[in-house]
């Protein structure tokens, strides 16, 4: 298989364990993923992209030949360590709720002189591309590594955005009759063998934040929250959300402040 | 004095219930927002927004509608069946399993209905570990249920329209949006209640 | 140029336990892209590991390592201070060194 580390020892398959059925005896193979998990998360290639992220946050790019350092992602201009865990959150520039790649994306715009149709194009990664936001997004991700969610709920838009994506994520609609709810607003249940966190939940929501951005495995590629809300809605059988919408961000507020006080221990690796 | 603390019992349970719940429902929001946000791609039109009357009223109740507004729905949706004009039921179970394994179709990077994808949800056959826990298992459907013409005609109607017999189920209404075929349907029923069917063993 | 690497190089008595991530596609020539074409064969063929100049590690790799592969290694004899250097080379003739420095372990 192609996947074989150089470690020799595991076959990179599915990441997660399998549920347990009835009983709570330890399983053994649920045992050799967690230490497969382990090792893939001492030495995850999302690292590379934190560091590609970094590069291109202060290096001057664009029309408009700047970097991103005067970015302010909601602690000041150019302040990274920290945002993430504090996002999403109102900015009063735009007057709208934004999370972090939103936020990345509106200064890439106004900073650099990017056009939103030009990064809207093709935003997600594949086998051959990285989009820059991606890489970015990692790298500020990452300078939040081992802080409590503490997605703010001050501002009366933020209050909404937490409602409207509570209403958002439980819209029943599409070909097939789906919200999010249908498959994160349960217990206990998996979807073929990938277990469904309960996003309705904090004990579980963390698990819709933490691992994102996240490098998955299949295909060797970086994803972040903004692909996996679309492809979310891809399988819903809904037609496609905007990248940076404004439903995406009130999504994220609903499911983040859920998780809010939980660490978020920095970009994760997938499957 | 009794009443009156009754009265302030009233009070404060009427105030608790207040902080407990928003002061008023966002779905307008949720629903202006997206219309706004979303866009038509490949065969998934902008239409896929709105609600029918089952999505409605699944939405209005939280998928726990009255049991008046369930049964007259669940009778509405029955209507709609299409049954097969030939009368049978029952198609080729080697050909289900392979529909029953396929969960592609009806997306924005499909052309059109594909798969049934059963087990995403369900476990089916026995053969198979893969399977979901969304919806209960289906292992021995027939074997536990009996294989007369009237349990024929629920799995085939659960198929294709399965809000007719629970309104705010999460399983997709296959037939009736048309990511199924009739004879498609035909041979997942025949997964399900064919004796010689893994399932039944 | 190609990007770099990811070296930690952690002393745990006289060992330093590396441990290296790097950015490669490791093309094993069989993937077809989208249009039906074979992508050619793109994979890194030798690493060797250098400590303050002298070589200590070398490998001959082939397609079977995965993409962005991790590497693990330990190394006898290391202080804290001492350069570690890595190189690889792949099958193109490109060529990447990156080094760190080695820190006392915690």
């Amino acid at each position: 298989m192609r996947h074989a580390l150089v470690l020799g020892l595991f076959a990179a398959t599915a990441a997660a364990p399998w549920p347990q059925a009835a009983a709570q005896t330890p399983d053994p193979t649920a045992a050799e993923f967690d230490k497969f998990r382990e090792i893939m998360e001492q030495d995850n290639p999302a690292e590379l992209f934190e560091v590609k992220g970094e590069e291109l946050w202060k290096t001057p790019r664009g029309p408009k030949n700047a970097s991103l350092e005067k970015c302010d992602l909601g602690l000041g201009p150019g302040v990274v360590k920290g945002a993430y865990a504090q996002m999403p959150r109102y900015f009063a520039d735009v007057d709208r709720v934004m999370d972090a790649e939103a936020r990345i994306v509106h200064c890439m715009i106004t900073l650099q002189g990017f056009t939103y149709e030009e990064l809207a194009k093709a935003p997600f990664s594949s086998l051959v591309r990285t989009p820059e936001p991606v890489s970015i997004v990692t790298y500020v991700a990452a300078q939040s590594r081992g802080m409590k969610l503490a997605s703010p709920q001050n501002h009366p838009k933020e209050r909404a955005a937490y409602e409207t994506g509570k209403a958002i994520f439980h819209y029943r609609a599409g070909s097939f009759d789906f919200s999010c709810a249908s498959c994160h607003g349960v217990d206990d249940k998996r979807i073929r063998t990938q277990p469904l966190p309960n996003f309705t939940k904090p004990d579980q929501a963390i698990r819709a934040v933490q691992g994102w951005p996240g490098y998955r495995m299949t295909g060797g590629v970086m994803h972040s929250l903004q692909w996996r809300l679309n492809d979310c809605y891809r399988q819903q059988r809904f037609p496609e959300p905007g990248y940076t919408s404004e439903t995406l961000s009130a999504l994220l507020t609903y499911v983040t402040v859920n998780a809010n006080g939980h660490v978020y221990r920095g970009p994760g690796i997938k499957r | 004095m009794r009443l009156a603390s009754a009265g302030l019992l009233a009070v404060a349970a009427a105030l608790l219930a207040s902080c407990a719940t928003p002061q008023r429902d966002y779905q307008p929001d949720a629903l202006a927002m997206m219309k706004r946000d979303f866009h038509a791609r490949g065969i998934a039109g902008m239409d896929r927004l709105n609600q029918d009357s089952v999505q409605a009223a699944c939405n209005t109740y939280k998928d726990e509608p009255p049991q008046g507004v369930a049964e007259k729905l669940q009778k509405e949706q029955l209507a709609t069946i299409k049954w097969p004009a030939d009368g049978k039921l029952l198609g080729d179970w080697k050909s289900g399993e392979k529909i029953a394994q396929n969960g592609r179709g009806m997306a924005w990077n499909d052309k059109g209905g594909v798969g049934g994808s059963c087990y995403n949800c369900h476990q089916v056959g026995p053969r198979e570990s893969s399977f979901g826990t969304v919806g209960p298992s289906l292992y021995q459907f027939a074997k536990k249920r009996g294989y007369g013409a009237d349990i024929q005609r629920y799995a085939y109607g659960k198929i294709y329209n399965a809000k007719a017999y629970s309104l705010c189920s999460q399983m997709p209404r296959f037939g009736h949006v048309g990511a199924l075929t009739e004879q498609q349907m035909k041979d997942l029923t025949a997964l399900l209640m064919d004796p010689a069917s893994p399932v039944n063993q | 140029m190609a990007e770099p690497m990811k070296i930690r190089a952690t002393l745990q008595g006289d060992v330093a336990d590396v441990r290296v991530l790097m950015a490669h596609p490791m093309e094993t020539g069989q993937r077809k892209d989208a249009s039906g074409k074979l992508v050619p064969m793109h994979f890194i063929q030798t690493i060797t590991a250098q400590l303050n100049g002298k070589t200590v590690f070398s490998a001959d790799v082939s397609q079977a390592i995965s993409r962005n592969p991790v590497f693990a290694f330990k190394v006898k004899g290391a202080k804290a201070g001492d350069k570690l250097s890595v190189t690889w080379q792949d099958n193109k003739g490109e060529k990447r060194t990156d080094e760190v420095v080695i820190r006392a372990g915690s």
